[in-house]
């Protein structure tokens, strides 16, 4: 880590231009190491396309830095977590610290992913290294310009809090940014060795804080200028219905109602407000043609999944002898699971504002994706895409939603745009958005079990059914082999307890919607983890085991799991005698580089499970912010509980059966449990945090259920299932 | 024409007697620290004071503040309680995307208002109108907390 860089072989920097009163480095370092997910490295095909330099950071004649983040804050605080990567290397003053968020440029492009993205939990570990060389780079430019200045060796002098010091001299670094910029670029930079970290490692408040505690914090739904209209749109009641004709007269009739236009989507009412809009749309009479979708039913496409479950899939994962080792006998376990469709449910509704003008275009929305959204706008406006320059606000939460590689909700507003000649916000309602798809696949699990005469699983069959996330995005080609979407089977397939089963094999069945489906938080994990750790559990209990130590017996050789297991289960005093009425379930899982274990711990009152306490705790590596970390823990598990307890997105008659808040059920305040956060200390290789704490959570719930009442919930949400009981 | 007084100004708005209070302000005041998150009271969101109570201004009619003081985040600080949570919130580093903030820092000033020292049923009793989906639940239960002793 302290080793020099070799800045050259890696194709870096470039002093460039005065821009703002200051100095601005511009780097650029190719994506040269391509790979999905830490610890797992695969090439992506395609030769490296080096990126145009631009600015990370700008260093202010009023001594100010502004550090530009490649990547969209949405919660995770990777508004202070980037930073602090840079003020470390730079040795800058914290407080003069200022953030934005980089426009859609290639320089910004993801030093894994390939093309500008926030997700995947990979923001610290992806610019771990890209924001230090920024910081130290640019601190051996200022020393390099205090030398010349003073007539002194860049020996003589040292760097605290924004400036060069040399002897009683303190030269700030506003002061000495203009001469920097003009200088040759150092071909290698050393970074700090990880003991003289002095800003790494420490738990660091927001810089965002201030700002979104007194409602100053702009958000894409705040943007406002003079001649800004609002649009809503209307659109088919089923998914892939389109409009068979349209009456606008009383539409057009409501005050503060200026045009009424059709799109792709539906039929846009374009207004002076929301609210105006929204009554606007309440009066236009719409006939759609709804299509196929018109039928679609949750009950019948779950009988057809588990029709195609009992069918033999493709092959996700095989190793040794499954149909001689279930003919062993032995006890065996058979097991159905279900997931529903999820929404994300940002606390921002989405919303796009476009402003088209002859030569150029200017969108200011809340965006995971800049670059993708950018180059669908090109598309509907027909401009290039560098004359399209794509503002993101604040996000009011993504968890996946505002990272749609179809740019649903962007290319939708540039239509509106487009079609009403002005520019427009366009903005969704809690029921666009609760009825408007690209939701976490539904799926159902089918596993049979054969356990040895130990105990321990000896065959391991398992058949998963659903929809594939990554088809028709830019992540196909390598995320989808031999027809298997990897993150539809990711925790299984690639589970370490598989690896530990002599006999197993992973199918999957990819079924076709009309409904569109995305990523939500934590992907693929986000029904694995259940399952999984869930038939653990079961396998646990059948062979009469105490389900922590079945799973060490079962994690051997596997010690970042273990670590993060053993910590959860200490802290929770796995074993000790409960209150009256109150149990314990676990469960452990791995997702984006990181381990998470979780106990919660439970009672059930009036036929309810009533969460009293989480006790979490996680190993991903070294930890930059560790108050970030343990804020995406408890944000991750309210998440992740919520959906367990209640959330699904269901149909009938083709129409979702959810709208709003009060039947879309997620979280609040009285459901929340305890949670206590404990951080494996560890310098293995990092991984994420936005995510990984989300899959272990509703496992660990259901498994502790099962402890209370003996019933195992095989379905999620847990919903009245214990009041039917 | 109506009248609203927002902030301690009367405000002159060309508005329906209809209009949400929640769209006057943000629409038409252009004061955007108050939130839309669902539209039908379920969110929390929208909260505002409405003569010290804590209401959801997405429901309720502009008509209904005729008359009446409506105190938004932006005014928050003005008041003792108000300034109280804010600095908790800070010290407690509450925050995440932040979307759902005023609205929590408003129905939580509201709350300690009528309660000073709320038991954590008062806080789930009064918060829970309040959604937050980054689940900054547990640091706003311990930033009420804080407040509450910190004005004791
Ligand atoms: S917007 Fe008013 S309660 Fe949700
Ligand atoms: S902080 Fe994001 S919804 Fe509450």
């Amino acid at each position: 880590m302290n080793a020099p860089l070799n800045i050259s072989r890696r194709q870096f920097i470039k002093a460039t231009a005065f821009i703002a009163g200051g100095l601005v480095i511009a780097f650029t370092i190719p994506h040269a190491k391509r790979f999905l997910l830490p610890g797992k490295e695969e090439a992506v095909a395609g030769a490296a396309k080096l990126p145009e330099p631009n600015a990370f950071l700008r260093i202010g004649t009023d001594n100010s830095i502004t550090v530009l983040l490649a990547h969209s804050e949405m919660g995770q605080s990777i508004w202070t977590t980037l930073p602090m990567l840079i003020a470390e290397e730079l040795d800058a003053d914290w407080d003069s610290i200022k953030v934005e968020h980089a426009p859609a440029a290639p320089a910004y492009i993801h030093t894994a992913y390939g093309l500008q993205i926030t997700g995947g939990s990979s923001t610290t570990w992806s610019e771990f290294d890209r924001y230090r060389q920024a910081g130290a780079l640019t601190r051996t430019l200022l020393l390099s310009a205090a030398a010349e200045q003073l007539g002194v060796p860049v020996a003589a002098l040292s760097t605290e809090k924004g400036m060069v010091i040399h002897g009683d001299q303190r030269i700030p670094y506003g002061e000495l940014a203009e001469a920097a910029s003009q200088l040759e670029t150092p071909t290698a930079v050393t970074l700090k060795d990880p003991k003289d970290w002095k800003i790494i490692g420490k738990a660091t408040k927001r810089l965002d804080g201030p700002e979104k505690i007194n409602g100053t914090a702009k958000f894409g739904m705040d943007v406002q200028f003079e001649g800004l209209m609002t649009a809503m749109v209307a659109r088919s009641p089923v998914f892939g219905g389109q409009v068979k004709s349209y009456d606008d007269s009383a539409a057009l009739k409501v005050k503060g109602v200026h045009k009424v236009v059709q799109v792709p989507t539906g039929v846009a009412v374009i207004a002076d407000h929301y609210w105006a809009a929204k009554q606007g749309r309440e009066a236009l009479k719409v006939e759609w043609d709804l299509g196929q979708a018109a039928s679609m039913d949750s009950k019948t496409l779950f009988d057809e999944y588990r029709a195609l479950a009992a069918k033999k899939g493709l092959t996700a994962a095989q190793a040794g002898d499954n149909t001689a080792a279930f003919a062993a006998g032995g006890k065996l376990i058979e097991a159905e699971y279900q997931l529903p469709f999820l929404a994300h449910s940002p606390m921002e509704p989405l919303n796009c504002a476009i402003h088209i003008k002859d030569d150029s275009c200017e969108v200011w929305t809340g965006t995971q994706m800049p670059g993708n959204d950018q180059a669908a706008v090109a598309k509907v406006t027909g401009l290039k895409a560098e004359q399209i320059t794509i503002h993101t606000p604040f996000l009011g939460g993504g968890f996946g939603r505002r990272a749609n590689p179809a740019a649903d909700f962007v290319t939708e507003a540039a239509h509106v745009a487009k079609a009403a000649g002005m520019p427009v916000k366009t903005v969704w309602s809690r029921e666009d958005d609760v009825k408007g798809g690209f939701y976490r696949p539904m799926y159902l699990h089918k596993a049979r079990i054969a356990l040895g005469a130990d105990g321990m699983p000896a065959a391991w069959e398992h058949r998963c059914v659903g929809q594939s996330i990554m088809k028709g995005t830019p992540f196909e080609a390598f995320m989808i082999k031999n027809g298997v979407d990897a993150t539809s089977v990711e925790g299984i397939a690639d589970s370490v307890y598989l690896k530990n089963i002599p006999n197993h094999k992973v199918e999957l069945h990819t079924t076709e919607s009309v409904v569109r489906v995305l990523w939500w938080r934590s992907v693929g994990h986000s029904h694995t983890a259940f399952v999984m750790e869930s038939l653990i559990d079961e396998a646990a209990h059948a062979s009469g085991k105490d389900t922590l130590e079945y799973r060490r017996s079962l994690l051997k050789g596997h010690p970042r799991h273990l670590a993060a297991l053993n910590l959860a289960a200490e802290k929770a005093s796995w074993g000790s005698t409960l209150p009256a009425g109150r149990f314990r379930g676990i469960a452990v899982h791995e997702s984006f580089g990181s381990y998470v274990a979780q106990v919660a711990e439970i009672s059930i009152e009036e036929g309810a499970v009533k969460v009293h306490r989480v006790v979490c705790a996680i190993d991903c590596g070294l930890v930059v912010n560790p108050d970030s970390l343990v804020a995406q823990m408890e944000s991750s598990i309210a998440f992740g509980l919520g959906a367990a307890l209640q959330s699904e997105i269901s149909f009938k008659a083709g129409e979702v059966e959810q709208s709003n808040f009060h039947n879309y059920q997620v979280l609040r305040m009285s459901a929340m449990p305890v949670v206590e956060v404990h951080i494996v200390p560890s310098t293995d290789k990092m991984g994420g945090a936005g995510e990984p704490g989300v899959p272990p959570i509703a496992p660990a719930v259901t498994n502790a259920i099962f402890a209370a009442t003996g019933k195992r919930i095989r379905s999620l949400p847990i919903g009245n299932q214990l009041a039917e009981a | 024409m109506t009248t609203l007084n927002i902030n301690g100004v009367d405000q002159e708005l060309d508005i329906s007697d209809d209009m949400p209070i929640l769209w006057a302000i943000r629409d038409i005041a252009q004061l955007t620290g108050t939130k839309f998150g669902c539209g039908m009271a379920q969110c929390g969101a929208c909260t505002v004071h409405l003569d010290g109570m804590a209401i959801r201004s997405c429901i309720t009619p502009a008509s209904v503040a005729v008359g009446k003081k409506i105190t938004t985040i932006e005014h928050i600080s003005q008041d003792k309680v108000g300034q109280a949570v804010q600095a908790a919130w800070s010290e407690i580093d509450v925050v995440q995307c932040g979307y759902c903030q005023s609205g929590q820092i408003m129905s939580a000033t509201a709350l300690l208002a009528s309660n000073p020292k709320p038991s954590d049923a008062d806080i789930d009793a009064a918060m829970s109108g309040n959604i937050c989906r980054c689940g900054t639940y547990p640091r706003i239960r311990a930033a009420i907390h804080q407040a509450a002793s910190k004005l004791a």
